[in-house]
């Protein structure tokens, strides 16, 4: 029964509609495995075993009539803790959501329910999405399941979406959902070995998705293969009524890109992202992904995007800014957690977010609300929007001589918990390579590439134009064919 | 534009955050740590450079001006801290 669980989505969802195994069969072989292996990976912060095995049957009857059978028709998959899900708790992770149950469902899950996934629970990431190594949780941080060689360190699955990466590359799910704001789906996928896509700004939905950053924030897949991800994101993107920065447009069929030949394409490879003090390991792995695609037909660009170093300043206000309008809300009076002041109502306010909100997410609410205080928008916010026109300049003058760039996922591989939190520049620096595409609202995938010296997974990024997400599952898939990426982590837990 | 403890107190006001006393020094400094990294911003020519709003052109969506939602009161109440005969119990606003 145990192998049910090392399938890809894409085999999984096809041995169902072949009646192989049935959706309570996979599911039962997950919730077995989540009970065994959630206690020392901590991927998930909620686990759904009644609800799962609820659809699981639904999906079945379905199945076995053969009559409006949904793409992933019985497929297991786990929930970022982002997303919104009616009846079950939703916290962002935040202690400040307390026990809050969402009384709707957010668009991008009820897309996956309509097509007959299954919800295993929900899954671990940073506080409100503000980090890269899930160290700001309320429930304490996921468990990397790659460990160096000869090392017993704990790792970062990465963050935001820590939970989500754990549960991919350990098997606790078929696929998961996750969210992007500055690299929180991309980021992760390269420290565990999995493929995670960040769509274009407005393709997914963001109605019921816990709010930080609405300009930036993404809903993406976190999945085993290029198909999968392909597969899961035609899903989880629609035009939607609810969100007004939603795109008014047909979603493509993205499982049908994968193969295409990439002869004839250009790629870019912009020389703005080797940076200084670049591991080698990072810089060979790139010098690789280059001779892969050479090899498979595509030619090779160098481009310029002068202002990559201004990104991740530009972000630090952007961001910030829009949190702390954004969670404004969480006032302790409609829901979540009050904390009373003994005093006014100003004093229960502030006591109920000093208490609600961790440090992290405290930090970039004071960060959002000086830049954005009277006399200082002008020199911040306005200004780091005008560098985001700059940075959006720099992709499309690189695009009108390329079809999408090639660069590294991020400047290292995972590393242990504690080494970066002294000092929250350095943690921030963790993006500088997939921020990018959020602040000029490009897709990007990030694929697993090859494993460095200490035996930990690296990941490549192909970052598209507006709107061609199929560049992206392209390159990715090409990629991932010549890499033939099939490591494992060995099984500590 | 580096912040001071005032700067920082008048900032966690506006953010409706409490600050302990004692925390207002090394707030201050973490503040800074950020702020001056952020300064590198000013080098970049931005003169007549419109502020992004969106990255992809597009028209708001319209849509007819009637109701679309509503008669929910009991869903919107359900996870309050405290309600009383279907309203939100809050502390007092007016004195």
């Amino acid at each position: 029964m145990t192998d049910l669980i090392n399938l890809t989505l894409s085999d999984a969802v096809d041995g169902l509609k072949a009646k192989q195994f049935s959706s309570k069969e996979i599911t039962q072989a997950f919730l077995t495995e989540i009970d065994r292996s959630n206690p020392h990976l901590n991927a998930y912060v909620v686990v759904t075993a009644d609800k799962a095995l609820a659809m699981a049957e639904a999906a079945d009857k379905k199945l076995a009539t053969g009559k409006s059978v949904g793409k992933l028709e019985g497929a297991p998959l786990g929930i970022k803790d982002l997303f919104c899900t009616e009846g079950v708790r939703t916290t962002a992770c935040s202690n400040i959501l307390g026990e809050f149950t969402p009384p709707y469902e957010s668009t991008v899950t009820q897309n996956l329910w309509n097509e007959g996934a299954v919800m295993l629970g929900k899954l671990n990431m940073d506080e409100f999405a503000m980090g890269s190594s899930n160290e700001t949780s309320r429930f304490g941080p996921p468990s990397n399941p790659w460990r160096r060689k000869g090392s017993n360190a704990a790792l970062t699955a990465g963050g935001s979406s820590g939970g989500s990466a754990t549960a991919v590359a350990s098997d606790l799910c078929l696929a998961a959902t996750a969210s992007d704001t500055g690299g929180s789906i991309r980021q992760p996928a390269a420290f565990v070995g999995v493929t995670g896509i960040k769509p274009t700004y407005g393709r997914a939905s963001r109605y019921g998705m816990v709010a930080f950053a609405s300009s930036l924030d993404q809903a993406g897949p976190l999945a085993k293969t290029v198909k999968d991800a392909a597969l899961m994101l035609e899903v989880m993107c629609s035009a939607d009524d609810r969100d007004s920065t939603s795109l008014h447009l047909p979603v493509p069929q993205w499982t049908k890109s994968i193969g295409k030949s990439v002869k004839g394409m250009k790629i870019g490879v912009p020389k703005e992202y080797r940076v200084a003090g670049m591991p080698d390991e990072i810089e060979k792995l790139w010098s690789q992904g280059i001779a892969w695609l050479k090899a498979a037909g595509a030619t090779i660009v160098d481009v310029s995007l002068p202002h990559t170093k201004y990104a991740l300043p530009a972000y630090y206000i952007v961001a910030p800014a829009e949190a702390s309008s954004n969670l404004a809300r969480y006032d302790g009076m409609r829901y979540g957690a009050r904390v009373s002041g003994g005093g006014s109502l100003t004093d229960t306010y502030e006591q109920t977010r000093a208490t609600g909100f961790g440090a992290e997410v405290q930090r970039r609410l004071l960060i959002g609300t000086y830049v954005l205080s009277a006399g200082y928008y002008d020199a911040y916010y306005l200004r780091a929007q005008k560098v985001r026109t700059r940075i959006l300049q720099d992709f499309e003058a690189a695009f009108e001589k390329v079809d999408a760039l090639l660069t590294p996922t991020t400047p290292s591989a995972a590393f242990a918990y504690g080494e970066k939190s002294g000092d929250p520049v350095e943690m921030y620096l963790n993006d500088i390579f997939t921020v990018t595409a959020n602040l000029a609202g490009l897709p990007a995938i990030s694929v697993p590439a090859a494993v460095d010296s200490q035996g930990l997974p690296l990941g490549l990024q192909v970052i598209g134009k507006a709107l061609d997400e199929e560049a992206c599952f392209k390159v990715g898939a090409a990629i991932e064919d010549a890499a033939g990426f099939n490591a494992r982590p060995e099984r500590w837990w | 534009m580096s912040v001071d403890k005032n700067t920082v107190r008048k900032v966690a006001r506006l953010a409706r955050i409490a600050v302990a006393e004692d925390r207002l020094d090394s707030m201050a400094g973490e503040l800074n740590g950020i702020l001056s990294w952020i300064e590198q911003l000013n080098e970049v020519d931005v003169e007549g450079v419109e502020a992004m709003t969106t990255p992809v052109a597009m028209s708001l969506p319209m849509r007819k001006d009637v109701v679309t939602d509503g008669g929910i009161r009991d869903k919107v109440l359900a996870n309050a801290p405290k309600t009383e005969d279907g309203f939100f119990v809050v502390p007092k606003v007016v004195e």
